[in-house]
């Protein structure tokens, strides 16, 4: 088992299938007003080393597909269809036993709130130590050593005097450092970074993100990295993936998408981001409407009440057919690609400056 | 920790102070006079002006309070009875018994019957609602939800007459209920009290019972339980180390609260078996007007509950960290 680090950036053979393969996903929750579907029919790759970034609105389903990854949604009320491959192996019909095996230990997850997301209860170390030895059998003094040797590498200072401390008495940001210690403890190949970084301060954030790129750098490790900042993900990732209602409207790499984006609501996104050199006083420029109800979602393009270009694409194709997203890199949009690209160069990239 | 109990303690004293005048000016400054009960029909002035001195009511209020707490720390001799070691609550008006060593004979039944129903109500009530919450909304949830409603809505009054009836009248299987010393035949004990705790923990199970499993549903949506799910940990790991922890708080609580009023006294229980614990004391009390004895059950019982308290709050601390600083 190779890893492919990010500088190197070659993917693997594609006779190898994916690092992480998810083929059509449908999740769908059963609440009292009907099901919702939270997930609706999303599919994308990952390669070892390498970062994806998924991006959208809250509820557009980016949690959701990646606590489905881990088995970690409800079962008693979600329905899940698809196949999610995590080399080769398929986890939606995985046995809970085997889920234990790969969470913490394959792969692994970092969830946006640090400070809830750690039990009050117990030491930060015993936190970090326990899926320690649980997943590779080390004693209590191993387990111990390998924690305060994680605590110290993501910059925890006196680490072996810390790790002894209860989580509400680190700082944001040190909770932080220590959910994400507690992630890589095994060594995962795949990390999911839940909006890792939105419950910190900017000055914060910047050490998180550097952190995480420097240990990808180290580990090889795959990530996922889950945002609704922009700004975030022009940082982070290799590849973005954009989700809207469910699925992906848009995927490439990064400098594609953000280079020059191709989905009118990429475009939305871009800009309704503000600017630090615009003048003071300029309204930020939101995108009209809200986001669809998952219950009964819109029919053909999900965005298409919201699009201010719809009128371009002749007829009522946007309201009766659903766009799909091209294998490669594409936008799920019926605008030509003539069309993407006049509307993207003449009026959507002056505005952005 | 330790400055925590004392600050506790000191502040508890206080409150039982205070308790103690309210008491005090409550049942001994009422306009009626007990001397006029125990003079009977035949009263004259003097003999009411001797039955006043006997009782040292014929003091003023403040020179009687002072006397009263005089006598809880040092103890009296000034009784006719004879002398009253501390803590003094003085003679009781009906039994001329020492109000303490009355309390001290009655003690040990409802410490009994309390801790042992406290045993049965917790293992029985704990354990249905952890399974309830494990197996939340699958039949066993459900009939352990819907029987624990039944049961709760049941009174004491109604069961322990029915558990009698049943087990005791009809059926010859147990003997009635009496009390035995733990020291002097622990077995009698352990049979004699049987009913009564069942009965008496059934109420109380119940309430657990619902109390453990919306605590535990609760604490099974915490975030950092997911996190523990996310990082490998197995249901039943996460179930008992994570959720269980939290979920205790409450449960002590509630637990502080039942157990300081059974030790006060499980009146209703302890009339329906015809067991003489502190409770039953209580009502004596009333029933006789006997003013000594009244105030030293509802002071003892005070007492008692501001104990429980302080365990409570000591038990916060050793199970949540974050209320170990503050």
């Amino acid at each position: 088992m190779t890893t492919v680090t990010k500088e190197a950036g070659a993917p693997v053979p594609a006779d190898a299938g994916a690092f992480l393969s998810v083929r059509d996903l449908h999740v769908s929750f059963a609440t009292e007003d009907g099901a919702v579907r939270a997930v609706d029919g999303l599919s994308f790759d990952l390669e070892r080393g390498r970062t994806l970034g998924i991006v959208g609105e809250s509820g557009s389903g980016k949690s959701v597909t990646n606590l489905t990854v881990l088995g970690l949604h409800n079962p008693m009320f979600t329905t899940v269809e698809g196949e999610i491959l995590l080399e080769g192996q398929e986890l939606t019909t995985a046995r809970e036993s085997e889920l234990e095996r790969l969470r913490g230990n394959k792969v692994a997850m970092i969830f946006q709130d640090p400070l809830t997301a750690l039990s009050p209860y117990y030491t930060v170390g015993r936190q970090i130590a326990e899926p320690y030895m649980k997943h590779r059998g080390a004693s209590k003094k191993a387990a111990w050593e390998r924690t305060v040797e994680m605590l110290g590498k993501v910059g925890i200072p006196n680490p072996r005097e810390r790790a002894k401390d209860y989580p509400h008495q680190f700082s944001g940001g040190m909770r932080q450092r220590a959910m994400i210690a507690m992630a890589l403890v095994c060594d995962p190949d795949l990390l999911i970074a839940d909006e890792p970084t939105t419950a910190l301060d900017v000055t914060v954030q910047a050490q998180i993100l550097d952190l995480l790129k420097d240990l990808q750098r180290e580990f090889g490790t795959a990530i996922i990295f889950i945002t609704h900042d922009l700004g975030v993900i022009a940082d982070m990732a290799d590849d973005i993936m954009v989700m809207y209602a469910g699925s992906a409207v848009e995927r490439g790499t990064t400098e594609q998408v953000l280079r020059s984006p191709q989905h009118p609501y990429t475009w939305g996104l871009l800009n309704s981001m503000p600017r630090l050199d615009s003048d003071l006083g300029t309204p930020l420029a939101p995108i009209p409407g809200a986001p669809p109800s998952l219950l009964n979602p819109p029919s053909g393009c999900r965005f298409h009440p919201r699009c201010t270009f719809r009128d371009r694409v002749g007829g009522d194709r946007c309201v009766t057919e659903r766009p799909l997203l091209a294998p490669d890199r594409a936008a799920a949009c019926h605008l030509t690609a003539e069309q993407k690209r006049s509307i993207f160069v003449d009026e959507i990239r002056p505005r952005l400056g | 920790m330790l400055r925590f109990l004392l600050r506790r303690t000191l502040g508890s004293l206080v409150i039982l102070v205070l308790l103690t005048v309210v008491a005090f000016l409550l049942f001994f400054g009422m306009p009626r006079d007990p001397a006029l009960l125990m003079c009977g029909k035949t009263c004259t002035p003097d003999a009411l002006a001797n039955i006043h001195r006997t009782l040292g009511i014929d003091k003023s209020i403040p020179e009687q309070f002072w006397i009263f707490l005089q006598g809880l720390v040092a103890g009296r001799d000034d009784f006719a009875q004879g002398p009253c070691p501390a803590p003094c609550f003085g003679y009781s008006y009906h039994t001329n018994e020492q109000v303490w060593s009355t309390l001290m004979d009655r003690l040990p039944l409802t410490v009994s019957l309390a801790l042992g129903a406290t045993v049965v109500f917790l293992f029985v009530g704990l354990g249905t609602g952890m399974l309830a919450a494990w197996r939340r909304g699958t039949l066993i949830d459900k009939s352990f939800t819907a029987g624990s409603m039944v049961l709760s809505s049941m009174q004491i009054y109604f069961l322990g007459p029915l558990a009698l009836a049943v087990l005791v009248y009809q059926t010859h299987l147990f003997d009635e209920p009496r009390y035995t010393e733990l020291t002097q035949d622990p077995v009698a004990w352990f049979t004699g009290l049987m009913i009564p705790w069942v009965v008496l923990s059934t109420i109380f199970a119940a309430q657990y019972t619902r109390m453990a499993r919306s605590s535990m549903i609760e604490q099974l949506q915490e975030e950092h339980i997911r996190t523990a799910r996310a990082k490998g940990m197995s249901r039943r790991y996460v179930f008992f180390r994570y959720a269980w922890r939290g979920s205790l708080i409450p449960i002590v609580t509630i637990l502080g609260i039942d157990l300081s009023s059974m030790l006060g006294g499980a009146i209703i229980t302890e009339y329906t078996f015809g067991l003489p614990g502190l409770g039953h004391l209580a009502v004596e009390s009333v029933q006789f007007s006997d003013l000594p004895l009244l105030l030293g059950v509802m002071l003892f019982a005070a007492a008692v509950i501001l104990l429980c308290n302080i365990v409570v709050d000591a038990c916060y601390a050793f199970i949540d960290p974050r209320v170990r600083l503050s």
